[in-house]
């Protein structure tokens, strides 16, 4: 779409958000309005200013620096020009997109009773109407008025005192506002859950941990259920067609110790498709049955229509930590393909069903096992992206990572960790320092282009140090993507070949997004402590 | 009198158990070290950049009772979150932090200082490559607190067998350029696309890759062993030395 084709809206400009207005994304791409920039998950822009050919003359147009030292996880939303996102760990900044310069902001202050097991971060926010909704470390859901800044209503999610937080951008579903809990790490019981957007009631939740009466109750061994962990800490995708939420499931508690939850541990590591109404659980997908390896299946769920043999067919393609690239029919769940993009000695391949077999002696004892991909998975929580152009995935990577898993015996403590292992001597995710110096045997990040139809890498573009970037593709042909290394790269969506790089001092573990105010395409991307903006030179 | 032979008793006793209290509480510690602490920190302590507890020193705490607080509230602006861990379970921590110092870093052989400075400076030729405090070369690794960062045995093995013990941070890395100027040095940093280093004429560099016709990372030491240069004594005096190098000068 050619921004002048973005003038046929100009009656969008400075109108409340409407549902309509988040199913229909794809006809205002000069603004991100949700998380993945459109419900289905995809990360992909139909700007198309900034090409192959003009990338290189991309220029740094303004810096936000955060204030906080935590990471900067959020990927901003940016609405009629003005950007919103949450530094660690929940203050609120609005933002005019085209200048950096700030409108309002509103710092919440989390309960000291917060603990996070991996930072005090925050993903990004929602927004419906006026009102931005943000999750917070202290699990509380708070609506804001995105006009002033001020808060609307604050409602509990979890209980911050035994592990629950709230760290991903909600989802917003009709008139609903959609979130999951993390604390996998303290042997909380995970869930979904859905709030009136108006007053902040509870709507309905869905345990991700089954109970002893649920389906699938028979998955936990005695009353290990009550601590099966199993969270939900990142954003879901929502097809209106089915009227059906797509949402990954953290792993099962204790992470590396199985022994006391004999079983497959369901919902554990799962996609869940749920009814966006009710909550009721309309189909599951179980990645890693009783996960002994912390390989949550907690990564973005993609929404693709396209061809699948032959036929149209309503897909969701999943790349998950635990090594497998999937395909699913996401109106029934079934599992049409699946197969490795990284290495892995845990199973040695898939089942017609799609269940992995897992390899022998592959459980972690007390002395330890040697596993690929090491706990931090072969990709993770960062967006990957799908371009219906090249209809490639592209997967932000770590390749040949490993680590050694031992498990301990270890008793639950309410609000202590509860994790069961020794995870150690991990092969990469301890270069977070000032230098990303490999070592032999290192692993490495990538950006990997997959054909979803064969599972084949099409283009890997490799990078020293590990990636936790996620991925942006555009209607240009055009992929950004960042590392640990600092670099932040356009590449060429189809062959995978670096065409612009910039060097922004400090690593990338966010997900860039572009947007345009006064015709004029922007890309920006977290690094470090701050947030950077990008455009053509004027 | 007749009071003082309990009282005296009760201090013998106190005198007696406290070193098998604190060894209890440092081994109550070490459990709650392994649940709390090792995912980030590693069996060592030493598995975030900068941050070693080996070293027996913290960035942000000098007494046991600012550590106590760091791990109850966390540290805000990184990765370390708070605990609701008990006072007991907190001091038993505290205890197993600072044994990790005192069970490797602490330890000394049973060398001659003096006689181990003299080889470091003269026999060994060590200062033509190691700096310690203002003195020596700054192409080889600086060792002016190598003491608080390495044990003996760690040590001696450098000595009898560098290739074997050469931390991978260390590498000495080969480069030709594509005008074909030969650059020898060792790696500071490296990246997808740049390698920073020291040269052995102590200049600091950046190469781009791409500037480079020839790279090689070279795996083998440069340090030669010192299995046939020094005597078994000479080796556990230099070792000694080294052990005595505590603080950054």
């Amino acid at each position: 779409m050619k921004i002048s084709a973005l003038c046929l809206f100009p009656l969008l400009l400075s109108a409340q958000v409407s549902f309509d207005r988040l199913l229909h994304a794809d006809r205002e791409p000069q603004n991100w309005l949700t998380y993945s920039g459109a419900l289905s998950g995809q990360r992909y822009s139909l700007l198309d200013t900034v090409t192959p050919q003009n990338v290189r003359n991309l220029e740094l147009k303004w810096v936000f620096q955060a204030r906080s030292l935590e990471k900067f996880e959020a990927t901003p939303l940016v609405v009629d020009g003005v950007m919103y996102f949450a530094e660690a760990p929940n203050h609120v900044f609005a933002l005019d997109a085209k200048s950096g310069r700030v409108f309002w902001d509103y710092d919440y202050h989390p309960s000291k009773d917060a603990r996070v097991c991996c930072g005090s971060v925050n993903r990004g926010l929602a927004i419906l109407g006026d009102t931005l909704f943000m999750g917070t470390i202290d699990a509380r859901l708070i609506a804001i008025d995105s006009k002033s800044g001020r808060p609307i209503w604050n409602t509990e999610v979890g209980d911050p005192k035994l592990g629950y937080s709230v760290t991903h951008a909600p989802l917003v579903v009709k008139d609903k506002v959609l979130v999951g809990v993390a604390g996998g790490e303290y042997g909380i019981r995970g869930f979904i859950a859905a709030y009136e957007a108006k007053t902040g009631k509870e709507a309905w939740k869905f345990y991700t941990v089954a109970g002893p009466d649920d389906p699938g109750g028979k998955t936990w061994a005695g009353d290990s259920w009550k601590n099966g962990g199993s969270p939900a800490w990142l954003t879901g995708s929502y097809d209106p067609s089915l009227n059906l939420v797509y949402w990954g499931t953290g792993n099962p508690g204790p992470d590396w110790n199985g022994d006391d939850r004999a079983g497959d541990n369901l919902y554990s590591d799962c996609a869940v498709a749920l009814d966006a109404d009710t909550g009721k659980l309309k189909w599951h997908f179980q990645f890693t049955p009783h996960d002994e390896f912390d390989y949550d299946a907690v990564q973005i769920p993609v929404l693709v229509d396209s061809n699948w043999q032959g036929r149209p067919r309503k897909l969701l393609m999943w790349a998950n930590r635990n090594g497998f690239f999937y395909v699913f029919d996401r109106q029934t769940g079934k599992f049409l393909a699946g197969s490795p993009f990284a290495k892995i000695n845990w199973a040695t391949g898939l089942d017609e069903a799609g269940r992995p077999m897992r390899a022998p002696n592959s459980a972690p004892t007390p002395e330890g096992k040697l596993i690929y991909p090491n706990l931090f998975g072969a990709t993770n929580w960062y967006s990957p992206s799908f371009s219906p152009r090249t209809q490639l995935f592209y997967i932000p990577t770590w390749q040949d990572s490993n680590m050694t898993m031992a498990k301990m015996t270890q008793k639950y403590v309410p609000g202590q960790r509860y994790t069961g292992g020794l995870p150690r001597a991990a092969n990469a995710g301890g270069r977070r320092g000032t230098r990303s110096t490999p070592v032999e045997d290192s692993a490495y990040g990538s950006i990997l282009a997959l054909d979803p139809q064969t599972g084949k890498k099409k283009w890997e573009f490799k990078m020293t140090d590990v990636t936790d970037s996620g991925v942006l593709t555009t209607a240009s042909d055009l992929l950004f993507a960042g590392g640990r290394e600092g670099y932040f790269y356009a590449l060429d969506a189809r062959t995978g070949a670096e065409l612009w790089r910039a060097s922004l001092g400090g690593q990338m573990e966010a997900g860039p997004i572009t947007y345009a105010v006064d015709g004029k395409q922007y890309v920006s991307i977290a690094a470090g402590q701050a947030l950077f903006t990008f455009a053509l030179r004027d | 009198m007749n009071r003082m032979f309990p009282i005296s008793a009760a201090i013998l006793a106190l005198c007696v158990s406290l070193p098998l209290l604190a060894q209890t509480g440092a081994d109550a510690g070490q459990q709650l070290y392994k649940t709390h602490c090792f995912v980030c920190h590693g069996q060592e302590g030493e598995s975030i950049p900068g941050v070693s507890f080996r070293s027996g020193k913290f960035r942000r705490a000098s007494t046991d009772e600012e550590l106590a607080r760091l791990i109850l509230n966390g540290i805000p602006g990184t990765g370390m979150p708070p605990t609701n861990l008990t006072v007991d379970d907190r001091r038993n921590l505290v205890l197993y932090l600072r044994s990790m110092h005192s069970a490797g870093a602490d330890a000394t052989s049973e060398g001659n200082i003096a006689n181990g400075k003299a080889i470091f400076e003269g026999k060994g030729g060590c200062v033509s490559c190691h700096r310690v405090a203002a003195m020596g070369s700054r192409s080889g690794p600086d060792l002016s607190d190598i003491g608080s960062l390495r044990n003996e045995s760690y040590l001696a093995k450098s000595l009898l067998d560098p290739d074997h013990a050469i931390a991978p941070s260390n590498r000495f890395i080969h480069a030709v350029t594509k005008q074909g100027v030969v650059i020898d040095g060792r790696r500071l940093n490296e990246d997808t696309h740049t390698i920073q280093i020291i040269d052995k004429q102590e200049r600091l560099m950046s190469l781009n890759k791409s500037d480079l016709r020839e790279f090689t990372l070279v795996k083998a030491s440069s340090m030669p062993s010192y299995r046939a240069k020094l005597s078994q004594q000479e080796i556990t005096d230099l070792v000694s030395f080294l052990l005595s190098l505590k603080e950054p000068q």
